[in-house]
């Protein structure tokens, strides 16, 4: 085995993160063997039976029948340390920066995370709020990558067959520490985001809570939703369920107003399926303006209310 | 309680990051430097915990060059009781497998019942140390918190999951958390705690890591873009007019 891919569990069906990095392990090159741990392991194995890969290692036992740190690095500590692959790969996911780091410590493996893309030995990541991108390397036999969601195509999957096999594990009922309870959603507010066609969308850049109104005029006189990025969230300034992102929601509207907003990845992840991206920045090289259509270089407390009586004159 | 409180000093949002000459990090003459967003949310948490609790101690632990004893100051005068400076070059405090190694052995002696740290840093964005240490100091770990309740020997945590989930967890402690934003409202330092942050102190511990480094920043970079923008970088006015005709005659919102 050259290459482990830890697969991840998406209730009872793999995660569009683990099927992008079976794409980064191909691409990287070798023997490629995946790992499905948990009750669905062999459903996630069945859903890999068709994929370029050596095989699918599959681990069940009720100690990570669901997920928890303990267990998960446990056992990848395990496959690792029997298999001795040089490349671990998963998609960059909350389960993966919740374990993987574990099992890096534990066999003082170095973990590149959230990597962008690659080539010969080097890997782009973004640094700096994502203003800058860098290439990090590592100079160990083994080492831990993560991909960012999108980093590669699910679509470009190299097919193939392979064949699931169950690892037995020998776990010892000590080594799970935490209680882990059932994951449970929180209350969705009255706003649809998700089927919203207009957002205009609040970021840092509204600069204080007094601003907000102005975000809310613009928006009824376009007959948009507002929504907001999680520092706005974070200060109480508009309410929760209005966050998009990888812990909002992901939008997709014909048109995406973004008044502030700098463009993190864990922001963009909920927004880069806009038909349109208009976005207002001062700063002309956010990164939000990587991938809007419009990008609009001014101060949103002095375009805004101007833009708001001239679209109200329309 | 013990509680430590992991720290780093990073570029402000606002600013400017200018390349340095070779090109692979920033030149920090110029950046303005404030304490990462997330770790003020854990430094804020501990500080909770330890009022609620009415006892205990909190320790800002920041590794670095001298310019953070600036963060461990703003700490000690948000109330925290005492700090460490573990001295490192900044080429060091790139690579998370050196820099947890080093904060193992200093918080170690110290056997903090609780390690908290901001999920991530806005600098390198490698969002691993705290569980890194949590695992070498054999301490049960959990990330992504945004609600804490200490019980006893152990402690709930409400872990944020994607789109929207959330999961308790409950760990027994020693354990290091690694906190989310958002889970409380970071306090501003007082008149009296800027004067009282004056008296406490900072131990200064020169962290003498040997060993290579296992992973490194080779170069940094201008991202570039594939996608058509027009950009629109005019008045007020004409900025205005502009939005318009595309929102009318483009997007079609009317
Ligand atoms: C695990 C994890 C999950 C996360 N989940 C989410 C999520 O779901 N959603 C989310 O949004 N974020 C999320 N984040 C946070 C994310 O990384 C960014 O910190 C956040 O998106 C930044 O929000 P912002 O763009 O509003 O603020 P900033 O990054 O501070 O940007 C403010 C922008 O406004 C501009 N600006 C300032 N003043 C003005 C003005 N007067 N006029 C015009 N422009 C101005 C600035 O140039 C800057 O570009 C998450 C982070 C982590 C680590």
């Amino acid at each position: 085995m050259d290459i482990l891919v830890v697969l991840e569990d998406s209730q009872g069906s793999l995660h569009r993160l683990s099927k992008e990095a079976i794409v980064g392990a191909q691409e990287l090159g070798g023997k490629v063997v995946a790992l499905a741990i948990g009750k669905h392991c062999e459903q996630i194995a069945s859903e890999c039976l068709s994929f370029d890969l050596e095989n699918v290692i599959t681990v069940n036992h009720e100690l990570v029948s669901t997920y928890n740190a303990d267990g998960y690095s446990n056992i990848v500590k395990t496959i690792i340390e029997a298999n001795s692959p040089k490349i671990i790969v998963t998609g960059h996911t909350y389960q993966t920066r919740d374990f993987m780091p574990r099992v890096s410590a534990a066999l003082d493996i170095p973990f590149i995370p959230d990597i962008i893309s690659f080539s010969e030995g080097s890997f782009v990541k973004q640094v700096l709020n994502a203003k800058l991108n860098a290439t990090a390397s590592f100079s160990t036999d083994q080492v831990i990558l993560s991909f960012q969601s999108a980093a590669f195509t699910e679509e470009n999957i190299t097919p193939g067959s392979c064949s699931a096999k169950a690892f037995d594990v020998n776990l010892d009922s000590s080594i799970v520490r935490s209680k882990t309870e059932d994951p449970f959603q929180e209350d969705a507010g009255d706003v649809d985001l998700e089927s919203a066609e207009l957002l205009v969308s609040v970021g840092r850049g509204i600069e204080k809570e007094e601003n907000i109104p102005m975000a809310f005029e613009l928006a009824k006189v376009l007959g948009a939703e507002v929504s907001a990025s999680r520092p706005v969230v974070d200060s109480g300034w508009i309410d929760s369920f209005r966050q998009v992102g990888s812990s909002g929601s992901n939008v997709a509207p014909k048109l995406y107003f973004s008044l502030g907003i700098s463009g993190a990845i864990q922001h963009v992840v909920g927004m880069k399926g806009a038909k349109a991206i208009l976005a207002i920045n001062k700063d002309k090289d956010a990164p939000i303006f990587e991938i809007a259509d419009y990008a609009v270089v001014g101060n949103v407390l002095e375009i805004v209310p101007k833009l708001t009586e001239a679209l109200k004159n329309q | 309680m013990k509680i430590a409180v992991l720290v780093k000093q990073v570029p402000g949002s606002e600013s400017a990051l200018p390349l340095n000459n070779y090109q692979n990090w920033i030149e920090e003459s110029s950046v303005t430097f404030v304490m990462n967003p997330p770790d003020n949310y854990a430094l804020e948490e501990a500080l909770l915990i330890k009022e609620r609790l009415d006892e205990g101690e909190v320790v800002i632990v920041s590794m670095g060059p001298d310019r953070v004893q600036k963060v461990i100051r703003e700490g000690l005068a948000k109330g925290a009781d005492r700090g460490i400076h573990i001295k490192e070059s900044p080429e060091i405090v790139k690579d998370p497998l050196l820099i947890a190694k080093s904060f193992t052995t200093v918080l170690k002696e110290e056997n903090f019942d609780l390690v908290l740290s901001g999920l991530q840093s806005d600098d390198t964005g490698m969002g691993q140390t705290g569980v890194l240490i949590g695992e070498m100091l054999g301490a049960s770990t959990a990330t992504l918190a945004i609600e804490t309740r200490l019980e006893g020997d152990h402690i709930k945590v409400k872990r944020e999951l994607e789109a929207g989930w959330f999961q308790w967890v409950q760990l027994p402690l020693p354990a290091s958390i690694s906190i989310q934003s958002g889970l409380n409202t970071p306090r501003y330092p007082s008149l009296k705690g800027i004067m009282g942050a004056k008296k406490k102190v900072i131990k200064c511990i020169s962290s003498d890591l040997a060993s290579k480094q296992a992973q490194t920043i080779d170069k940094i970079f201008i991202p570039q873009t594939s996608k058509q923008t027009e950009v629109i970088e005019a008045d007020v006015d004409v900025a205005v007019s502009r939005i318009v005709e595309i929102l009318k005659s483009e997007i079609k919102v009317f």
